[in-house]
């Protein structure tokens, strides 16, 4: 329960970053940050206490395997997540520098050109 | 059928790649690429559309038996049933309209290959999105069609363009999150991902309702963003004018939809199930966006940007129709999502070749367009007509539609908004008119000319098919649609859909 509270706090710390910075290196931080508490959500919500990682081996017995590991496919979801996680975070960067070398600053409000 | 269902999102996908391939040697080919890559798409969906509007057919995806004896789906499910059936066709009939457009849109420039490249991983995106048979795969689908629009939207790398998919990406991939977030509860809560599992399981108990309501919140959240209803529509005025011509249309024509009115209908009418809460919170958003949207529509100049504020306020009567909860609610949203793609993705293209003709996108700079541009023009005025919901085009009969949904529902207060943003539309499309299309020629525009037949005919080709589904609705588009809204709810009296739906999923063989 305790790492459900801090992965939920870790998002909160990320939603706080990409939502009140004027950074937008800080917005691009905190969006990596709030991508992580997710991972982590998901990691936890596949873990249960006291067992191991979930390698089943030809001849293993199915039962035996299931009670003795942990959920493994959180973990799978995680990696997908963690791939699209990079890809966005990499095109966001991109932006990022092109922004910076259009506008000399990496301060929102001092390009912001778009009316709502 | 079901060994060709894997094609959808193969088939762009491999457009793709080979427009990647293509760059270097030659990348003259790669916009011949796409079209060849939609014109396959829309013969597929013909296919699937000709073989029946009911029946749910598969591919991917296996039956396991469990430990206990219960079958699991494992592996990439691909489900393609009456609801998914219309929404495929409606990005194969707008996907190749944009893919023609293209042709001599875009000059052949340096990054041209670049934007083939991301316009198939698009239209993969969108087409995986709606055959996605787990809601894990339907969040890697949102991402792939969200991520190429992010680079679309971009492709003109000037500062306003990138500073406006800045916010469309942070914004995107906060909803994003949120869903994912949505679905680890209910995995948590369920152990699975299947949709047909998942909603079988929830329609059991199996989920405690602070959880249920916890993820139908980030639900909710994720995606009315990614459908623009206010108050989260802030990234699509600046985005989708942003974009070049075809890709606006296909955004504020297809995207919002694929990953916002798709999404939330697939998840909250068959899997999560729809709460008297989450409807209350739609008809709100619903509401909100139809006056918001109108309001702020008919103050603009940017000719890109009435229509993107029109889009917020067109999703709004999808939203407030759908959160009904009915069957006709249903029927109606889904039909004015079909209309409002045909012409906001005609109006989109026009916009493109207006401003070809006339060299801006300033309403107040236009003007007697008509007798130098007939063909635009004339498109321009049947869409607008369309949207403006004058009859006898697609338009007026489904906000019709969803006035007779709302009245017979009870929600007078509603119909009473929904009408009077209908007017307001109206106002606003005539304005749109008086000024590009009618009155005086400015001195400027004397030796402007009509733009050539490849970039009018696919926007005639739209505007003909909204006249055509306004004019032959009883018999023709009723028969898709209304399959479609059958898929997902059932009429009064039937068995409910989304149970239909489960057991074929539970009862095909497993091996």
């Amino acid at each position: 329960m305790t790492f459900y509270a801090l992965t939920f706090a870790l998002a909160g710390v990320g939603l706080y970053g990409l939502l009140a910075k004027k950074n937008m290196l800080k917005k691009v931080l905190g969006l990596v940050i709030l991508d992580y508490a997710v991972n982590l959500l998901l990691v936890a919500v596949g873990y249960r206490a006291g067992r191991g990682a979930p390698i089943l081996l030809p001849g293993d017995d199915p039962a035996a395997f299931v009670a003795a590991s942990v959920d493994p496919l959180p973990q799978a979801l995680v990696l997908t997540s963690i791939v699209i996680g990079l890809g966005a975070t990499m095109l966001l960067v991109a932006m990022v520098l092109r922004l910076h070398q259009r506008y000399g600053t990496l301060d929102v409000d001092r390009m912001d050109r778009l009316k709502g | 059928m079901g060994a060709g269902l894997p094609l959808f999102v193969a088939l762009p996908l491999l457009a793709g790649f080979l427009a990647l391939l293509l760059k270097g040697v030659a990348p003259r080919a790669t916009p011949w690429l796409s079209v060849a890559s939609m014109l396959g798409l829309l013969g597929l969906a013909i296919d699937a559309a000709a073989r029946g509007a009911t029946g749910v057919t598969f591919a991917g995806g296996w039956g396991v038996r469990g430990i206990g004896g219960e079958t699991f789906v494992v592996g990439i499910a691909l489900v393609l049933d009456g609801f998914s059936r219309l929404f495929l066709l409606l990005v194969a009939v707008v996907g190749t309209a944009a893919a023609i457009y293209t042709l001599r849109y875009l000059a052949p420039e340096p990054g041209r290959p670049l934007y083939h490249v991301l316009f198939n991983l698009l239209v993969a995106g969108m087409n995986g999105a709606l055959l996605a048979g787990d809601l894990f795969n339907l969040y890697v689908f949102v991402e792939v069609a969200s991520i190429a629009s992010y680079g679309l939207v971009a492709y003109r790398p000037g500062g306003t363009e990138v500073e406006a998919a800045f916010k469309y990406l942070v914004l995107g991939t906060l909803a994003s999150t949120a869903i994912l977030i949505g679905i680890t509860v209910l995995y948590a809560a369920t152990g699975y991902l299947n949709m047909a599992d998942l909603a079988a399981a929830i329609a059991r108990g199996a989920v405690p309702r602070v959880a249920l309501l916890f993820a139908s919140g980030l639900f909710v959240l994720g995606f009315a963003t990614k459908t623009a209803a206010m108050p989260f529509h802030a990234w699509l005025p600046d985005a989708h004018p942003s974009a070049p011509a075809p890709i606006s249309a296909m955004l504020s024509g297809l995207l919002i939809k694929a990953l916002g009115v798709y999404a939330l209908v697939r998840v909250f009418y068959v899997v999560v199930g729809i709460d008297e809460e989450v409807r209350l919170v739609l008809t709100v958003l619903g509401c909100l966006s139809m006056w918001g949207g109108v309001l702020l529509a008919q103050a603009q100049d940017d000719l890109k940007r009435l229509l993107a504020f029109s889009s917020v306020s067109q999703m709004g009567y999808v939203l407030v129709a759908l959160a009904l909860g009915t069957w006709l609610g249903v029927a109606a949203a889904l039909f004015h999502a079909v209309n409002h793609a045909l012409f906001k993705s005609a109006l989109f293209l026009s916009s493109g070749s207006l401003e070809r003709v006339t060299g801006t996108r300033r309403l107040s700079e236009m003007g007697g367009v008509f007798r130098r541009a007939p063909v635009t023009s004339a498109s321009v005025v049947g869409a607008s007509l369309s949207i403006a919901g004058v009859p006898p085009f697609n338009g007026f009969w489904s906000k019709l539609l969803i006035l007779i949904a709302l009245v017979s529902a009870g929600q007078y207060l509603v119909a009473v908004l929904a009408a009077g943003a209908a007017l307001m539309t109206l106002v606003t499309f005539v304005k749109v008119q008086r000024l590009a299309v009618f009155g005086a020629l400015p001195a400027r525009l004397e030796g402007a000319r009509e733009v050539p037949a490849t970039m009018y005919l696919p926007v005639l080709a739209l505007v003909v098919l909204c006249l055509l589904s306004g004019l032959l609705w009883p018999v023709g588009v009723d028969g898709i649609v209304g399959a479609a809204a059958s898929a997902v709810r059932a009429p009064a009296g039937e068995r409910p859909a989304a149970a239909a739906y489960i057991e074929s999923i539970h009862g095909r063989p497993s091996r």
